[in-house]
């Protein structure tokens, strides 16, 4: 089986993380900003797993990108509870949006 | 082969994500997104890494996040169209880290790299995954962060329950 070249993998996370930038930045939606967020940390742990294949032994590549996903998983939990009461208060969830009313 | 076409369809999909207005589109965009790149690991060997995206991206967060927008915006209504703002700005950040990452990669010449080339890619070995290597390492080289991401979970879970109750009603 052939493999894959590093250097492929690597351009395909740059790819991932740019368009995950360009979501968090290009967004107004609170939700998509999130899913920009999930996309740049796929791109982090596709790096991981990638360089974790020339450490056959220790794996220490495959363990970080693990804490990753479930750092994300609660941030993602937070992250939405936060939204929803946001929206319950101010009844939008559009970033530009969202300002203290005057008192 | 195979890494090519997911890889394709795992730009492609993010690509799409980025540029629909609907957000139940995106969320699902982004579903082909992770799934390829659910797929991809498994071609470079991290099997357990794989499953465990499949859960908890797939399967947990995903569905979060499609709840989150179906609680977030009345969907026959102009809010389940995201507005798009900083295009100009957005386009060429974006574009300037990707032509800055990618020529970094290209100029560095990552596979010639000493410790790139003593090392062999044979990651597997005699094992059939990496589930028992990875389970071994759990408990013992880092017991201490997976403990400490157990007690980060409860304490996640726990804010997310307090966060989002209606406490008008308490």
């Amino acid at each position: 089986m052939e493999q894959i070249p590093l250097e492929h993998i690597l351009l395909l996370s740059a790819a991932l993380f740019s368009i995950g930038v360009l979501a968090v930045i290009s967004k107004r939606h609170a939700v998509v900003v999130l899913m920009g967020i999930e996309l740049i940390f796929n791109a982090a742990n596709l790096n991981l797993v990638a360089f974790s294949r020339h450490d056959p032994q220790l794996l220490q590549g495959q363990l970080f990108s693990l804490f990753v996903i479930l750092v994300a998983a609660a941030e993602a939990a937070v992250a939405l509870a936060i939204v929803l009461r946001v929206y319950q208060y101010f009844k939008t969830a559009n970033l530009n949006q969202i300002v203290t009313p005057e008192k | 082969m195979l890494f090519y076409i997911f890889a394709i369809l795992a730009v492609l999909s993010g690509a799409y994500m980025v540029l629909t207005r609907n957000l139940l589109y995106a969320g699902f965009s982004l579903l082909i997104t992770l799934l390829s790149i659910a797929g991809i690991y498994v071609l470079l060997f991290a099997d357990f890494i794989a499953v465990t995206q499949l859960m908890v991206y797939v399967g947990g967060v995903l569905v979060l996040l499609l709840f989150g927008i179906m609680l977030s915006s009345r969907v026959h209504d102009k809010s389940v169209l995201s507005e798009n703002v900083n295009t100009v700005w957005g386009t060429l950040v974006a574009g300037f880290i990707l032509v800055g990452l990618s020529y970094t990669i290209l100029k560095a010449n990552i596979s010639t790299l000493p410790w790139l080339q003593t090392t062999e890619l044979d990651v597997l070995g005699n094992q059939k995954s990496t589930v028992q290597s990875i389970g071994i390492k759990l408990m013992t080289d880092v017991v201490v962060p997976f403990e400490l991401a157990s007690l980060l979970l409860l304490i996640a879970l726990m804010g997310a329950a307090y966060i989002a109750t209606d406490k008008q009603k308490v």
